[in-house]
């Protein structure tokens, strides 16, 4: 593997063996030392061009405690906001020697523009382009997945028979794409869950159903409901006629949690906005894995780095 | 290529019975025992040591395995690897005899990096070394405590370790 693009082009061997080495690093993170000397010498790149604290934070400490050395590259404040488009700074950190780049760009598809440009010859992973992808989030969410279902057992195996349901804004999720791919892969199906305005038009040939409402949906006892953020900086449209009335149909609310089986997994991928689609209530009860997502994605993240970068170029 | 066998399952038990003898014996200090294998077939071979061990002597014997791959100097020179599982005993290894077991003792580069990924787990009293074959061409100045079997070859030939837990027969070949 020399890219991660998006998780559609993982089969299930493949993502089972991510989250496999992502157990191994998770044994890390347990013990004292939790620094491998594995990437020593590698050089990491953090280019982001939107925002993003967790995702950027959660890299930079899987890369260094792998003893890669880590470069953040943000737009504000540097050559981008300048006007240097995205070939001129790749060719910039490939001529600094880069051998992964980690990037994050409003444009869907620039992560792969990268990774087939002669630009730059580093390893690209995608952390969110556009409304695309997100594949480490979605490996992150598997991997919390099959740790709340197996617990010590979870290693080889993947998430067959497990339902489902994500809630929200689908249209502008790269989360929901990435993790429809993968859920599908590893054997789980899903349910999608949101106002018809904050559906894709098409969306044909995704493995997926769709609902409208949301106390169907949870009447139909999913094992995990996945809520998503509104994303205020995407609303540029009346997609729902104000926050109550979308958190009143869409959010999980103190009610609409104690209908759901006490071992329902509640997820979200933060940042959360609490009261809007999710409740206080539900954000910090037993059945939320908000926190254990935030850590299983630093291990999640080392294994890609690892898979990446630790072998011999492939040819 | 023919392959040849040179110890038969009666040989790796021998074998692997005095080496768990020999541990007991040389630990005078009587130190409270982690036996770690290196996988994968180290730790079949750790399991069966502590194993014997423990129905010889009434001392704390733990068994464990260590895995050494993000500590290989080898990395970038092969495919990508899948790493194997670390279990260390609750108790740890701080203070303590630890003794690594290995199926082939060949360059030494695995010892090497075992020697590392042990320094960040803990600080053991005395680390030892427990081979069921020594083909030699050491590579590193190392060299083991106990030995099953000392196999001279030549570079060219292959040592085949096979166990009846992963392998489903019992045997040690050399293959030319």
């Amino acid at each position: 593997m020399k890219h991660l693009l998006s998780t559609k082009d993982l089969d299930r061997d493949t993502a089972v063996g991510i989250l496999d080495v992502a157990e191994d690093m998770a044994d890390v993170a347990t013990r004292e030392m939790k620094k491998l000397p594995t990437l020593r010498g590698k050089t990491v790149i953090n280019l982001f061009f939107e925002d993003s604290t967790r995702t950027r934070t959660s890299f930079e400490v899987a890369a260094k405690r792998l003893s890669a050395d880590l470069i953040n590259f943000t737009a504000k404040g540097s050559s981008v906001s300048k006007g240097e488009g995205l070939k001129d700074t790749a060719q910039t950190l490939a001529a600094m020697g880069a051998d992964a780049v980690v990037v994050r760009h409003s444009a869907s598809g620039a992560a792969q523009v990268l990774a087939e440009s002669k630009w730059i010859d580093a390893s690209i992973l995608n952390a969110g382009d556009g409304t695309h992808e997100h594949p480490t989030q979605a490996l992150l969410d598997a991997f919390t997945m099959r740790k709340r279902l197996h617990g010590e057992a979870s290693r080889g195996r993947d998430l067959a028979g497990l339902r489902v349901t994500i809630v929200g804004d689908i249209l502008h999720s790269r989360v929901a794409r990435s993790n429809v791919w993968l859920l599908n892969t590893l054997g789980a199906s899903v349910n999608l869950v949101a106002p018809a305005t904050l559906l894709p038009s098409n969306t044909t040939g995704w493995p997926v159903t769709i609902g409208y409402d949301l106390d169907e949906s949870i009447d139909a006892d999913p094992d995990v409901v996945m809520m998503l953020r509104i994303q205020a900086e995407r609303m540029h449209a009346a997609f729902f006629p104000n926050p109550r009335e979308y958190s009143r149909q869409w959010g999980l609310d103190d009610e609409r949690l104690s209908r759901l089986r006490p071992d329902t997994m509640v997820m979200h991928p933060g940042p959360m906005v609490r009261g809007l689609e999710i409740s206080a209530g539900a954000a910090d009860s037993s059945r939320s894995t908000v926190l254990e997502q935030v850590a299983n994605g630093v291990s999640v993240r080392m294994a890609v780095l690892y898979l990446l970068l630790a072998g011999a170029a492939e040819s | 290529m023919t392959a040849r066998t040179v110890l038969q399952p009666a040989d790796i038990t021998r074998a692997l019975t005095r080496i768990s003898h020999e541990i007991l014996e040389s630990n005078r200090e009587w130190l409270d025992t982690v036996v770690l294998g290196i996988p994968t077939r180290g730790v079949v071979l750790a399991q069966r040591i502590g194993a014997t061990m423990v129905s010889a002597a009434d001392l704390p014997i733990a068994v464990g395995s260590l895995d050494v791959t993000m500590y290989r100097d080898d990395l970038a020179r092969n495919p990508t690897r899948a790493p194997g599982r670390t279990a260390v005993p609750a108790g740890g290894i701080d203070g303590k005899l630890v003794i690594l077991v290995d199926d082939v003792l060949y360059s030494g580069r695995t010892i090497r990096a075992a020697l590392d990924a042990l320094s960040a787990i803990g600080r053991p009293r005395y680390v030892r070394l427990a081979t069921l074959v020594d083909r030699g061409h050491r590579e590193l100045p190392i060299r083991p405590d106990f030995v099953g079997k000392n196999l001279p070859t030549t570079e060219g030939e292959r040592i085949n370790v096979r166990l009846l837990e992963i392998d489903g027969v019992e045997e040690v070949t050399i293959e030319s």
